[in-house]
Parts: C-alpha cells; sequence; structure tokens
C-alpha cells in the first residue's frame, strides 16, 4: 500500500511536469467553452425559458437549473479526454508507459499516476468553473460548493473504465465512438439542460444507468439545497462503484499490455 | 477526350487531379465506414435533446415576423447548418494538418503530376461529398419529425454543401497557417462560440446593438439565416446576398490554401 502511493506520487509528478509545459493549450477547452454554454443556454436561452414559466424546473432559474449540470458535465468532459489520446500515446504512439515499467514501478502504479492526474485536472478546472458559475449568480445554496468533490468522482467514475477501454485499442477510430455514442449522448441526455422525466420512458431509464446523471443529479440537488439523504447516497455508492470497478479494468488492462 | 473536356470546361468545374484524391479517400473510409456513418448521429442528438427536452420548456416561439414556430422546427435547421460547419472544419483542419504534417501524405501527392490545385480542390470536394450525406440524412429526419414545413426545404441540402464550402476553404486555409496540434485550440475557440450564440438556439434580435452586429458577420449565421428560411418557407431575395458570402469565403480559402500548399510543399 505504501509502495503503491509512493510510486503512485512519482507518476503523478512526472504527469505534472508534463502539464508544467502543456496548461495553456487547455485553457480554451477547460474554462472558456463550459463558460460560453453557460451563456448561451443560461443566459441566452433561459431568458425564454424563463419568461415561460418555470413550474417544470420547480420554480427555479434555468440558469440555476442547467450550472450544477453543466459542472459535473464539464468533470465527464475533462476526464475523457485525459483517459483516451494520452492514453493510447503512452501504450501506441510515443510508448512512454513502456519505459515508466522498465524502472521499478509497476503497471498498477502507472494507472494510479495517471488517475492522479486526471483528478487534478478535474479538480482544477471544475473549482474555476465553480467561481464562474457562483459569479454568473447560478448557485442558490452554499452547499452548492459539495458539488466540486462530486465533480471529482464522476471524473473518476469514467476515467478508469475509459482508460481501460483504450489499452484495447489498435488506433484512435474507437475513440470517435466513445464521444459519438457515450459521451455527447450523455452530456444531452442527463438531465443537464432538462428533467430526465420528460424523455421517453426507456430513454429515461437509460440516463438512469449513466454515471452522469448521477452526479447531475446530485450536484442540482446540492446547489437547490434539495438534498436527499437516502438518494444522494445511491448516487455516491453508483459512482464509487463505477470508479473502483473501472480502476480495476485499467489496471487489468494496463497490465495485460505492458508485460502480457 | 475526357482531358478535352477537361481543359474547355470554366475553371470552378476544373476538378481534374482533385477526382483521385477524392478517390483515395473514397477508399479509404471504405475501410471504416462505422466511422463515417457514426457522424451522422452527432446533430440528431443535439436535436433530439434540445428541440424535443429543452422544447417542452420554452414552449412555442414567436418569430420577428410574427409566425409562431414549434422551437423544435425552430433549432432544426440551425443543427443542420452547424452540422455542415462542423463536418467540413473537421475533415479540413485535423485531417488535412495530419496528412500534412505527419503522413507527409501531399509531399508524395506532389511528386506525381497532382498540382497544389488539384490537393485544395479534392480534399474540399471529398468534405463536401461527404457532409452532403449527412446532410441528407438530417433533413429526412426534420422530415419525419415533421419539422419541415415548406418545398423550400428541397434547398435544404445545397444550402448546406455551401456552408460546407465556405467552412473547408476557410478552414483548410487557416490550416496551412497552424504550427502545432496547440493551434487546434484557436480553431474550438472560433467554432463553438458560433455554435452556440449564431442564432442557433434562440432568435439574433435578443441580442443588444454590437453584439448583434458581431454575430451576424460570422459565416455560421449566414448559413442558419439560409437553412430557416428554406426548412420554414419564409424565402426571400436577401438571401442571395448571404449565399454569396458563403460562396466567396470558399472560393478564397480554395485560393489561399492552393497558393500555401505549393509554397509550403514545393519550396
Amino acid at each position: 500500500m505504501v509502495l503503491a502511493v509512493e510510486n503512485g506520487r512519482r507518476m503523478f509528478d512526472y504527469w505534472l511536469t508534463v502539464y508544467k509545459r502543456t496548461w495553456k493549450g487547455t485553457m480554451i477547452s477547460s474554462f472558456l467553452l463550459p463558460m460560453l454554454y453557460l451563456a448561451a443556454m443560461g443566459i441566452g436561452l433561459g431568458s425564454f425559458v424563463d419568461s415561460n414559466g418555470t413550474g417544470a424546473l420547480g420554480g427555479v432559474s434555468y440558469l440555476q437549473f442547467i450550472a450544477p449540470g453543466l459542472l459535473a458535465s464539464t468533470a465527464v468532459q475533462i476526464a475523457v479526454g485525459e483517459s483516451t489520446y494520452p492514453v493510447l500515446s503512452g501504450l501506441k504512439w510515443q510508448k512512454f508507459y513502456h519505459s515508466m515499467i522498465a524502472t521499478p514501478l509497476r503497471p498498477a502504479d502507472v494507472v494510479y499516476g495517471q488517475l492522479a492526474f486526471i483528478a487534478f485536472r478535474v479538480l482544477s478546472s471544475c473549482a474555476v468553473f465553480l467561481v464562474i458559475i457562483a459569479l454568473f449568480g447560478g448557485l442558490k445554496s452554499p452547499l452548492a460548493v459539495l458539488g466540486l468533490p462530486v465533480a471529482l468522482l464522476v471524473g473518476m467514475a469514467v476515467a478508469g473504465p475509459i482508460a481501460a477501454y483504450a489499452t484495447t485499442l489498435e488506433n484512435d477510430a474507437g475513440f470517435a465512438m466513445v464521444f459519438r455514442f457515450g459521451v455527447v449522448p450523455a452530456f444531452l441526455f442527463s438531465g443537464a439542460f432538462f428533467p430526465v422525466s420528460q424523455l421517453p420512458n426507456w430513454i429515461e431509464w437509460l440516463a438512469y444507468v449513466s454515471p452522469l446523471w448521477h452526479a447531475v443529479d446530485l450536484c442540482r440537488n446540492l446547489s437547490l439545497g434539495t438534498v436527499n439523504p437516502w438518494l444522494a447516497l445511491v448516487n455516491v455508492v453508483y459512482l464509487l462503484a463505477w470508479f473502483i470497478a473501472g480502476t480495476w479494468l485499467a489496471v487489468r488492462g494496463f497490465t495485460k499490455k505492458l508485460v502480457g | 477526350m475526357a482531358t478535352i473536356a477537361a481543359r474547355v470546361v470554366p475553371v470552378p468545374v476544373r476538378l481534374g487531379g482533385g477526382r483521385h484524391i477524392v478517390e483515395r479517400n473514397f477508399l479509404l473510409y471504405r475501410r471504416s465506414w462505422v466511422v463515417f456513418l457514426s457522424g451522422f448521429f452527432e446533430p440528431v442528438f443535439y436535436l433530439l435533446s434540445i428541440g424535443i427536452g429543452v422544447a417542452h420548456l420554452v414552449g412555442d416561439f414567436t418569430l420577428s415576423d410574427g409566425t409562431k414556430i414549434a422551437y423544435a422546427a425552430f433549432v432544426a435547421p440551425a443543427m443542420l447548418a452547424s452540422s455542415a460547419m462542423n463536418g467540413a472544419i473537421f475533415d479540413s483542419t485535423y485531417n488535412i494538418f495530419f496528412r500534412m504534417k505527419y503522413a507527409k501524405l501531399y509531399d508524395s501527392m506532389l511528386a506525381t503530376p497532382l498540382r497544389p490545385w488539384d490537393v485544395a480542390t479534392g480534399e474540399i470536394t471529398w468534405a463536401l461529398l461527404r457532409g452532403a450525406i449527412y446532410s441528407a440524412m438530417f433533413v429526412l429526419v426534420m422530415l419525419i419529425m415533421g419539422l419541415v414545413s415548406s418545398w423550400w426545404a428541397l434547398l435544404a441540402l445545397p444550402a448546406s454543401v455551401l456552408i460546407g464550402f465556405a467552412f473547408a476553404g476557410a478552414g483548410m486555409a487557416l490550416t496551412t497557417f497552424m504550427r502545432s496540434w496547440q493551434d487546434f485550440e484557436f480553431v474550438q475557440l472560433a467554432i463553438m462560440p458560433m455554435f452556440l450564440f449564431s442564432a442557433t438556439f434562440y432568435p439574433v434580435e435578443t441580442y443588444p446593438g454590437v453584439i448583434r452586429w458581431l454575430v451576424e458577420i460570422t459565416p455560421l449565421y449566414q448559413g442558419v439565416v439560409l437553412e430557416r428560411a428554406f426548412t420554414t418557407g419564409t424565402v426571400g431575395w436577401f438571401l442571395v446576398v448571404h449565399a454569396l458570402y458563403l460562396a466567396a469565403l470558399g472560393t478564397l480559402g480554395m485560393y489561399v490554401a492552393s497558393r500555401r500548399l505549393g509554397k509550403l510543399l514545393l519550396k
């Protein structure tokens, strides 16, 4: 355990060093794009939603309704971005993982370090986004701050399985599928923009399977101050299950690819 | 015979060697047709989510001329225009950059009788063919969902090809100036705000003075106006201006791209 933490820390240190050189390139997609979504949908479209009556949203403004949803979606998008191309690049194109395990690091350490860096990316981007939301007036209750750990949790819940999937690929064509049939539909149908109860029944159930829905639901209830402790527990446990299973799969995938 | 025909026809149709590039890409995508087809789903997902889910919250829309329109019918043509933009930009920036810098594809092509102009026209023609297939499927979905209210919608497909032409030309010209993948963040920086603010989700009248003017000069806005006019049947002579704007942008882009390709690769 101590060894895993120590080795994972060294791996994290590696990623941080890389990020110090490349962080500028991530500014636009991590900070600016979610902010633009917030402005276009929350304020622009929001003015039409609000003037139509906010009964369907339980009386809150559209901006306050979608802001927590966008926070959770941003976490997922960053986590997916960091667990697709960088992972395939390390395994296939640049092969830096191979050089890493030529040291005392084990494949599991490589995974832990990678996930720790993804956690750092999700946490830092979402923290800034949360401040932006607050400035826009998108938060209703101080509990909204707890949306940050939830965002981190959902980011980690998707990072593991996708990194595991990346280890099975020969080229990046599979990622197009992940984005088009996973990330985009999850973003659009996980209740970030409208209550999923408006969806046809079978799509509604698909939404409940998606980890993003659980994060959106939890973030929103925290932000609006309408938390039901039991439901929140279900959300958290479900996301934790994804995180644990995904990490396990990722370790298995890395081990197979690097030493198997 | 074919060569005589190619020499006689006027410049815009002078595809010439470009057809070989179209053929090459066709052969390439035959092997990954699932990826090819999947490109169609993204705008449909947006349409279903915003046009149906959010539509419940928004209710019906009243346009500036007083006509009432379902929100889905308002958003759908904008999604059509945006997906034409996205497809063209993706093909003409990321793909071209990869082929130019990493696969060194154009170096080898230019070692044959192909000229830079052939490369530019060939790649853009391919992007347009691909976009036209997606757009045709999307118009079909609109028709099935009952979001088309005029026969003018027949022109929605050529209009989306025109939008694709404008963005493919501009995108390819810009790509010849890119230094590394980091520069593609600027592509995102241009595309995303256009997608969100070009009267796509709500009417342009929502914006105050200067911002509205800024929106109105973006190429995507021109495309959205065209598509919305055709699918809702509110057609007028003013559309010619929007179409000319897009045609001019595409032509200029294609010209710059072929000049730059020659400069970069034939030194």
